[in-house]
């Protein structure tokens, strides 16, 4: 399953699309997949700091719940209302309409995977 | 004469039934097969010798009955006017015979399978109506443990959705003790501070003090001693600085006061006992909560919501589960998993029953009582505390204790509030002689021989309630008792309960609940008993409590046994607030962490983090042990900080496994302490005991092992056993007739050498004493007939039957974990996910498929996902567990078959399953059509035009309905087809939809 080759990945299974200091976050199809039907997502609010590594969010489906953790230390600029009111473009397009948080970032998110790489990791 | 032992009734394997399954199975006997795969080690003849058990012989059904009639003769029922939440009232005897004497209701399972539950999912949905309706908020849940512990999950609830830091919550001092008792005991271990305020006071401008800020309040309405005061300004004033306001309010008076959601709650808890559910000592009633719409999310408990199928009709189902434990264990809403379905269902129907009207008539009669009563006193020169009240007095006295001493002699029982208060409260059995014999007792004059008609209210006329309630048909339409009959009768044949067949589910023990067992629970001697009620008026209950845990702790191998808490998860959550209180005896403050392996259930970690305990997950081996490596490393880890390890016995693998003894071993060394949890005693009892290999505290479920019926989902009884060093620290309870309970023979004995009593001295985890006691003559039935003997027999039966599965399923399904000699233990786990590799079909399809061939799913993907989990029990009978496995392998072929192409992926009897009567039969209703729907992927080929009337597709419709002969003859039909879980989650509806929605 190739995934978009112009996103950087984590291994918590977030995608970015990183442009200057901003970076857009969603979750994978893969991420999608295992999660199934979504149903309720949690977002930030806008303007409020996140710190890396921590939980600022989450992607509740019928059986399970995902979080969405913060890449980087940063401040959010805007969470997706569409997908706090249609959770399901989670499933439909987690690569494009189904993105979570706009984020201002502090510094570079560190240890970020190329597609390539992303692509292997789920493939184990 | 012919003595008939109740052990051949209750386990369903014969002796010609036995030989053919050992030999499927290549053991010689059943001892031998348990002795293969318990481990050696723990063996229970290590431990005692033969014949020290207590457990008497065994007796027949009707010497029980017999016994169980002398101890209920030693009850003493006098009319209860106690109150303080607990009222007597009168169960429509439609209501008794046809829902809690019946097993359609009774031996039904929580409704995880939505399709084959539609009946009480309805009767859970017009219970969350009228709770909803009543008190004016948003959203109820489907019930919940009790008063009590509903006002403690709104403060945890409140901590959650308020903003704020603060760790102080406000508690009414006008509140009932055991609420207080049980918040002081349950804010503790959390860091809340409780501050203890006459809100009352504040609200009418009394006060001398300022509120404090506080992430919620929680207030009594009416109050504790029965005063009914306004306090939407309390309210109002907690949320302006931003906190959660909790209304513990009175079903019954809300149909004439003003409900908490139009004075501003956020949240409103209670009890529905007074709505026709009897007093049993205690319990089990249905407790309540609603809250205000944002905050669905953040309440604990199950949720019925509506849905709609395959066929887009609507249907209803657990909704937004995710919230609970078993998807986020330690960051769950709450520990709590059962409720109190059966006793939720029959409140539902007191009110469906009785209407809104005739629930209006029943709460104006009351008050109408206290009135009277009131104006007597009053005449008398007597000073009411209150002059605004609905159903309870507050007199001021100069010796309270003489008083109720005078109206005990009259066979009334008062409640002495402290030295010179005394409550009355009067409900809907109250006569109005007893009301006379009251006011003598307080030394006015007998009531006038004829009632006088009133007008007058005690009830403040701002107050007074102007929103309708209960408007739903539902509510209109069921009033003669035919028509009550009849939707209770056409509820029951939705769903599939015991009575149908078997329910193999994995971790639940569905086992018969025999009917000699069930007998005396609605028995006045038993039912009719007040919490409260003085000691001497309920010796035969005492004495069955009493004997009932000496016999746990003998099957068990622990000193002592508290009944209190009444579900499973409060059990737990007791054992895990008893190792916190010795460590803390002891000085050892920081030993917080508790180990949990990951194949715990759910349930363990969220009860470790409210017993104030942090989680740390130990991995399990691929043979789905617990990794002793990590173990040990974790352990060591941790070492000074350890408090607990919490191990499940046989695992929830179904494994018996092999390293136990060092396992707790390792605990013990490091200075912690083993929670073994009880939730498969089913496959240990007679074998092996928790207390003699290294458990020191396990909560029991008699639910399970003992027989009490889950009753759709509720109630249970989650008693916590324990070695003596934590006795001191299992559940106390304020009000409690004694602290002192049954310790084990050999563990504690008096100056004469016979079984001593040993003190629990902890706080409250139940409302009631003795948490649901109404119930515990089931589980001593079942001991007292089944005796030692009988009990290892019945384990014997389990294993010998999910053994049986095993053998005889394993080549179609693989068997996941095994232990000892490739045995299992009392259940076994199909793993299905080479089955869906091959064939794309899902543990879903499998689990509806099994109901079109008439049978309720097995555990669907716990403990481990996309597997099924069967438990079988000992109490069915060859011919059903062949039954069983038949379907299985017969649905292993029709995946077969999607997998040759003979079916397509999208259109075959699996992903078309369940099928209804109305999709076979009506053109174009879709069979196989919303196959997809539930993963969203919406795909809707196969459904047949709906033009030419014809069945459209790749299999006919005798293979949908009756895939198996034996079906022509007895069908069960689901009265909707697949569920779509996300439309529900997405959509949440949780209150009656209106009749046209099915139209």
């Amino acid at each position: 399953m190739a995934v978009p080759a112009n996103l950087k990945y984590t291994t918590e299974h977030e995608w970015l699309l990183i442009e200057g200091d901003f970076a857009t976050v969603g979750i994978t199809q893969y991420a999608a997949d295992q999660l199934g039907d979504v149903v309720f997502v949690e977002l930030p609010e806008t303007d409020s700091a996140i710190e890396g590594g921590v939980v600022v969010g989450e992607i509740e489906s019928t059986k399970s719940v995902g979080e969405l953790i913060a890449p980087a230390n940063g401040t959010v600029i805007e969470s997706n209302q569409a997908v706090v009111d249609s959770p399901e473009l989670v499933n439909s397009d987690p690569f494009g309409e189904g993105w979570l948080v706009k984020v201002r970032l502090d510094s570079a998110p560190e240890n970020l995977l190329d597609a390539a790489a992303y692509d292997a990791l789920t493939a184990e | 004469m012919l003595r008939e032992q109740f052990t051949e009734r209750h386990i369903g394997i014969d002796a010609a039934a036995e030989r053919i399954m050992l030999d499927t199975i290549g053991q010689p006997t059943v001892d031998a097969l348990v002795r293969a795969a318990v481990p050696a080690s723990i063996h229970v003849e290590r431990f005692r010798q033969a014949g020290e058990s207590v457990l008497p012989a065994p007796a027949t059904e009707r010497e029980t009955i017999a016994e169980l009639r002398e101890l209920a003769s030693r009850n003493t029922v006098r009319r209860s006017m106690i109150g303080l939440g607990y009222y007597d009232t009168v169960t429509p005897a439609v209501i008794k015979r046809n829902v809690l004497e019946n097993p359609s209701w009774y031996t039904a399972y929580t409704p995880y399978q939505p399709e084959i539950s539609q009946g009480r999912l309805e009767a859970l949905i017009n219970f969350q109506t009228m709770v909803t309706d009543l008190t004016g908020l948003d959203t109820a849940n489907a019930s919940m443990l009790d008063e009590s512990t509903a006002v403690v999950e709104a403060m945890l609830l409140a901590r959650r959705a308020s903003k704020l830091k603060t760790p102080t919550f406000i508690v009414d001092s006008d509140a009932f003790p055991q609420t207080k008792a049980l918040l002081a005991a349950r804010a503790e271990p959390l860091g809340i501070e409780l501050v203890e305020l006459d809100l009352a006071s504040f609200a009418n401008g009394d006060a001398s003090y300022e509120l404090p800020e506080a992430f919620g309040a929680f207030v009594q309405y009416p109050s504790a001693s029965g005063l009914v005061w306004n306090p939407a300004s309390v309210i109002e004033a907690i949320k302006e600085a931003k906190g959660i306001a909790v209304v513990a309010a009175d079903l019954l008076a809300l149909t004439l006061i003003e409900s908490p959601g139009v004075l501003g709650a956020d949240v409103a808890v209670g009890t529905s006992q007074r709505f026709g559910v009897p007093l049993g000592f205690g319990g089990p009633h249905a407790g309540y909560m609603a809250v205000r719409s944002g905050l669905e999310r953040q309440m604990p408990g199950r949720l019925v919501g509506v849905s709609k199928d395959a066929d887009g009709n609507p249907a209803y189902r657990l909704t937004l589960q995710a919230r609970e434990q078993h998807i986020r264990r330690e960051k769950a809403t709450s520990n709590i998993c059962t409720a109190q379905v059966l006793l939720a269902v029959m409140a539902s129907m007191y009110a469906v029953y009785h209407g809104p009207a005739g629930l209006r008539a029943i709460a104006q009669s009351v008050h109408e009582g206290a009135v009277v009563l009131a104006d007597s006193l009053r005449a008398a020169g007597l000073t009411l505390e209150h002059d605004s009240f609905f159903d309870t007095l507050c007199i001021t006295v100069v010796d309270a204790q003489a008083i109720v001493s005078a109206a005990r002699q009259r066979n009334i029982n008062l409640y002495a509030d402290g030295d010179d208060r005394v409550l009355v409260s009067v409900d809907e059995t109250t006569t109005y002689a007893e009301l006379s014999v009251v006011a003598e007792v307080f030394g006015a004059a007998a009531l006038p021989e004829t009632r006088q008609p009133r007008a007058s209210s005690a009830l403040p006329s701002e107050l007074l309630r102007t929103s309708a309630y209960l408007t739903h048909p539902v509510f209109n339409t069921h009033h003669s008792e035919t028509a009550m009959m009849r939707y209770l009768k056409w509820l029951a044949d939705k769903d599939y309960a015991l009575d149908r067949g078997m329910i193999p589910l994995g971790s639940c023990t569905m086992k018969l609940n025999a009917a000699t067992e069930m007998e005396a629970v609605s028995w006045p001697e038993f039912a009719g008993l007040h919490p409260f009620a003085p000691e001497s008026d309920v010796e035969g209950s005492l004495a069955l409590i009493t004997q009932l845990e000496r016999w746990l702790t003998d099957v068990t191998g622990y000193d002592t046994v508290s009944l209190q808490p009444n579900a499973g998860s409060q059990g737990e959550l007791a054992g895990l607030l008893a190792i916190r209180g010795y460590h803390r005896s002891r000085g050892e403050v920081d030993r917080t962490v508790c180990l949990i392996p990951s194949s715990a259930h759910g349930t363990n970690a969220a009860s470790a983090v409210l017993a104030g305990m942090s989680v740390v997950v130990v991995a399990c081996d691929d043979a789905g042990n617990v990794d002793l490596e990590d173990l040990r490393a974790k352990i060591e880890a941790h070492a000074s900080h350890l408090a607990a390890l919490m191990i499940t016995y046989p695992s929830t693998h179904g494994v018996y496994e092999h390293e136990v003894v060092e396992i707790t071993r390792a605990v013990h060394d490091a200075g912690g302490q083993v929670y073994v949890d009880g939730a498969n005693l089913n496959a240990l009892l007679g074998y092996a005991r928790f207390g003699d290999f290294g458990g020191d505290v396990s909560h029991l479920n008699l639910h399970k092992t003992f027989c009490i019926p889950h009753g759709g989902g509720g109630p249970g009884v989650g008693p916590v056993a324990a070695k003596a060093h934590l006795a001191p620290f299992l559940p106390g309870h304020p009000l409690a007739q004694r602290s002192l309970h049954a310790a084990r023979v050999d563990a504690v004995r008096d100056a004469s050498g016979m079984p001593g009593m040993i003190e629990h001295g902890g706080g409250p985890v139940s409302a009631a004493p003795y948490g649901s006691p109404s119930i515990l003559p089931i589980s001593w039935a079942y001991v007292r007939m089944m005796g030692e003997g009988g009990l290892a027999r019945a384990t014997g039966a389990a294993v010998l039957a999910a053994n049986y599965i095993a053998a005889r399923l394993r080549e179609h399904y693989p068997v996941l974990y095994t232990g000892d000699n490739g045995l299992v233990a009392h259940e076994c786990i199909l793993d299905l996910r080479p089955l869906k590799e091959a064939t794309g079909i899902t543990v879903d399809d499998v689990a509806k498929r099994l109901v079109d061939y008439g049978f309720h799913a097995p555990t669907m993907s716990f403990p481990v996902a996309g597997t099924l989990m069967v438990e079988p029990t000992e109490s069915e009978d060859l011919a059903e567990l062949d039954r069983f496995i038949d379907a299985m392998i017969a649905i292993k072929r029709e995946a077969d078959a999607v997998a040759a192409g003979e079916y397509p992926a999208d259109d075959n009897p699996l992903v078309g399953a369940p099928h209804t009567a109305h999709s076979l039969i009506v053109a174009g209703a879709g069979a196989g059509a919303g196959a997809d729907s539930a993963s969203g992927s919406g795909s809707a080929s196969g459904s047949g035009s709906a033009a030419d009337g014809g069945w459209n597709h790749s299999y006919t419709r005798e293979q949908a309905a009756y895939p198996v002969p034996s079906l022509i003859r007895n069908k069960y039909w689901p009265s909707v087809r697949r569920i779509d879980q996300a439309y529900g989650d997405r959509n949440l509806v949780c209150s009656c939809p209106p009749p046209e929605a099915f139209a």
